[in-house]
């Protein structure tokens, strides 16, 4: 197939990119190497809308950081994605780290951040009473926010779709011709498909991308990130996201609830080898558990209920990386998209199409595009009458399926068939949370692999966790 | 709003005994809700021998044991909401749950929790390494292969040698798979000596006590694990890592009761058996609303899971029919050697009380002692004693009129 522009991966950036494209008359397609979308970082990290006082002034993290709180929290609205504008607190522990808060503080000022305020630690454990008292002065950033970064990253790339956006999975580049008209780019499984314009949006594999294409200017360091998830019970520990000043690793050790309601731990910073180094160590977890006890020493780490591990791409400059090719014409590197990239992400898309305008793409806008997203979790904040309504029209939503998280048939079914498809477990479990709660699958697994069976004509034996060669069973007894 | 007498949260082993102990009491308006299409709860994928043998005298599977009670309540002509979700118990005792025809809400003068139990998940272990298919816990493996007829996998290692673990062990073995091993991080195993005999022993399946799984490799399906011997604080031993290759990873870890409604209606959970606070009748801190079964305490087996629903069902029948316990209030208190004792309170009357305890850890002969201040209230010696069997001592009603305050179970070893 050809088309006009091609997106290399199906992360939360790609997805935007996507669907800011999708507003125009071009043909565009989305190639993902894995079963599903949001299957690098943007499945696991931390799910922050950062306010914008970190990065460095006049950086592209910084200009995207303070234009994208705004866009994202305006974009998760038409996409239907929980969020919720929390605010976050930076706390330094003792004189020696005050002065990284004013530092902090300043720098925010410089980039436009508005409404932060340095607070005292007695002040602060007046609206988060679970903060330590070791806590001695906090900068306050009350337009910071938590959304879900895979449910974004879906919405984004169905939204896309339900605009004529193409996705083509388990796509892993293996080599990209360029000649005059563009770029032909094959896969791994012997897929071709061929394109004008080339947007490389591949997170950790972004280098690898632009070398295949004749662009070799970058080198991304993967660094991975471990987080401990707790259960719902736990979720109210905070309100508020609670940050420790930052290292030279990245934002350090965060506490913080989710848009879904958990508490989340996390991330330690570790350099890796490559982006498939998502393992959970038993340093990272005693990191975790030891730096968020120093910011909540009453956080029950008994109410774990699982662990996973993000890979983040970034550069040694530490800035974005977003641009047209200096070396290939038709090509835009979009990365080393590590924090804040969640909050950047719908600014950055925005930028690209930019860039693609100045490169000579004409922009002719659809008429007919719709930006808004059905609600995929309506049933779930229905009043009793309501769903009492909505399940005699509709019986399969009064079956529960997930007895932890309280999902039904109707609810996993109607994932399965919009866009972007479910079809493996974790597909569904990021979709509709079926699976993601304290007893993780363990009860609701048989049921869900029937309906995924069901819903795609496959069989039992043929459901995986997530594509590939990651089947649940081996065969029928 | 619909209302009934007493409603049942749970149709598994404990909701069944409880609805039929009711019923026989005296209430007849009993309803039953249970979320699979026929009652029967997890014994519907116990489907080896083992039941019944205290309770019916006879040797019964779980299909054939859940069949007995499922019968007695259909003698009775109690009402049952299979395919029935409750969604919420409020603390006046309304029940809010769903199926397919809808949202129904009922009021209820009583409640008897029996929502049983669930297994602890990988998330919970934080063991390291990837993330890959083929790790199960050994109950879903269990309904995967005994209720859904597909092999969860060919080579398999076991975490854990709890009950359901043991048996899985036997039944992947039957069905073909080679197990290699089934891995105890404490230095005794907590389930029941004869599965270790008829499961592994019987079988060549190797125990390995004080060891773990350390890491997880595979990055689409299970491809192997390291094992570990443990510390004195359970904590991998670098020097003894080995690697064994396998395609599937049961967990056997533990059971957590589900009681997430109980806390949803404010009652008070105990810290230790992760169950209600409960008295002798197995009401909870909120009158009217009773538990049993494995939502109060983790059972070993399902004969005593009847047993203490017949009480709950009984206590609950007195409470709709007015027959309400009164009287000083007197705690129970593990001591040496004991984990818990249950019931947590005893409102005084003059009946005799069983108390159920499990110990800290395994001990030879020991000497278990009921005591209320100086009075000793019952003895009871035993040859030996594992936190995996349940223990079960009665005061008879003439020593609990010595009681006061605070009753004490200890044990020394004899």
């Amino acid at each position: 197939m050809n088309y006009d522009i091609i997106i290399a991966g199906g992360g939360v950036i790609g997805g935007m990119v996507a669907r800011e494209l999708s507003k125009y008359n071009l043909s565009v397609c989305i190639l993902e190497k894995q079963n599903d979308v949001a299957m690098g970082a943007s499945k696991a990290n931390s799910g922050i809308i950062h306010g914008g006082y970190d990065p460095e002034p006049n950086t592209l993290k910084a200009k995207m950081n303070s234009r994208g709180v705004e866009l994202l929290y305006k974009a998760a609205k038409e996409l239907n994605v929980p969020f919720k504008q929390n605010g976050s607190m930076i706390c330094a522990f003792g004189k020696a780290e005050e002065s990284e808060v004013h530092n902090l503080y300043n720098r925010g000022i410089e980039n436009n951040i508005k409404e932060m305020r340095i607070i005292s630690g007695d002040e602060a454990r007046k609206i988060e009473p679970a903060l330590s008292d070791e806590v001695s002065l906090v900068l306050y950033v009350p337009t910071a926010g938590i959304i879900c970064p895979y449910k974004l990253t879906i919405a984004a790339i169905g939204n896309a779709m339900d605009n004529g956006v193409e996705l083509i999975r388990n796509f892993e580049i293996c080599n990209i011709k360029k000649n005059d008209s563009g770029f032909i780019i094959t896969s791994t499984n012997g897929q071709e498909v061929s394109a004008k314009y080339l947007i490389n949006c591949a997170g950790c594999h972004g280098d690898k991308v632009a070398k295949l294409a004749g662009d070799g200017e970058f080198e991304i360091i993967p660094r991975a990130g471990e987080y401990l998830l707790l259960d719902k019970a736990e979720g109210s520990t905070v309100s508020h996201t609670i940050f420790q000043v930052p290292s030279a690793n990245g934002k350090g050790i965060l506490v913080t609830p989710t848009a879904d309601g958990n508490l989340l731990t996390g991330p330690t910073a570790a350099v890796v080898e490559s982006a498939d180094n998502n393992e959970i160590t038993p340093e990272g977890i005693k990191t975790v558990i030891d730096l968020a006890k120093r910011s909540v020493p009453e956080i029950q780490f008994s109410k774990v209920i699982t662990s996973f591990a993000g890979v983040r791409s970034s550069e040694k400059n530490g800035d974005f990386i977003i641009e047209a090719s200096k070396k290939v014409e038709g090509l835009v590197n979009v990365a080393a998209i590590d924090s804040p990239g969640l909050t950047s992400c719908v600014a950055i898309a925005e930028y690209v199409t930019e860039i693609l305008k100045n490169m000579g793409v004409t922009l002719n806008a659809k008429e007919n595009w719709v930006g808004n997203r059905a609600d995929t979790e309506a049933f779930n904040h229905m009043t009793d009458d309501e769903k009492d309504a909505f399940i005699k029209q509709n019986p399969a939503y009064g079956k529960i399926v997930c007895r932890c998280e309280s999902i039904t048939e109707g609810e996993i079914r109607a994932a399965v068939r919009q866009n972007p498809k479910a079809l493996d477990m974790d597909g569904v479990k990021r979709r509709t949370r079926s699976g993601m709660g304290r007893c993780q699958g363990g009860f609701c697994s048989p049921y869900v692999m029937r309906i995924i069976a069901e819903e795609n004509g496959i069989k039992m034996e043929d459901v995986t966790k997530k594509g590939g060669a990651s089947k649940m069973v081996v065969g029928r007894m | 709003m619909l209302k009934c007498d007493i409603a049942i949260i749970g149709g598994g082993p404990a909701g069944m005994a409880a609805a039929c102990a009711a019923y026989d009491a005296g209430v007849k308006d009993v309803i039953v809700f249970d979320r699979e299409d026929e009652m029967g709860g997890i014994l519907r994928q116990c489907i080896h021998n083992g039941f019944g043998l205290h309770k019916l005298g006879k040797e019964l599977t779980g299909p054939e044991y859940a069949a007995v009670y499922a019968n007695m309540v259909k003698e009775r002509g109690i009402k049952v909401y299979t395919n029935t979700t409750v969604l919420k118990l409020s603390n006046d005792k309304v029940v809010t749950a769903t199926n397919t025809d809808g949202i129904l809400k009922i009021k209820a003068k009583a409640v008897i929790l029996a929502m049983g139990c669930r297994e602890r998940s990988r998330g919970a272990l934080n063991i390291c390494g990837t993330r890959p298919a083929g790790i199960y816990s050994a109950g879903t493996a269990q309904k995967l292969i005994n209720c859904e007829g597909y092999m969860v996998g060919k080579r398999v290692v076991i975490l854990g040698s709890g009950d359901i673990g043991l048996i899985m062990a036997r039944r992947m073995s039957l069905q073909g798979a080679k197990v290699e091993a089934v891995c105890e991080i404490m230095s005794y195993s907590g389930g029941l000596t004869r599965n270790i005999v008829q499961c592994l022993e019987d079988y060549n399946i190797p125990l390995y006590l004080s060891t773990t799984v350390a890491e997880i490799h595979g990055r689409e399906r299970l491809e192997g694990v390291t094992i570990a011997e443990v510390d004195a604080n359970r904590q991998p031993i670098e020097s003894t890592k080995r690697y064994i290759p396998c395609d599937t990873l049961l967990l056997s870890c533990g059971l957590i009761p589900e009681n997430e409604l109980t806390t949803g209606a404010g009652i008070k959970i105990d810290r230790i058996t992760s169950g209600a606070v409960v008295d002798q009748n197995r009401q909870t801190e909120i009158e009217g609303i009773f538990a049993c079964g494995n939502v109060l305490q983790v059972h070993d087996l399902v004969d005593y899971v009847s047993d203490e629903a017949e009480i709950a069902g009984k206590g609950a029948a007195e409470y709709v029919m007015g027959n309400k316990t009164s009287g000083e209030v007197i705690v129970t208190k593990a001591g040496n050697g004991v984990r818990y004792v249950l019931p947590q309170r005893i409102v005084k009357n003059d009946e005799s009380v069983s108390l159920f305890l499990r110990v800290t850890k395994p001990f030879g002969k020991v000497k278990f002692t009921v005591k209320s201040g100086d009075e000793v209230l019952a003895t009871a010696i035993r040859l030996k004693a594992a936190p995996g069997e349940m223990e079960k001592l009665t005061v008879k009603a003439e020593k609990m009129a010595f009681a006061e305050k605070e009753i004490t179970v200890e044990l020394e070893e004899v």
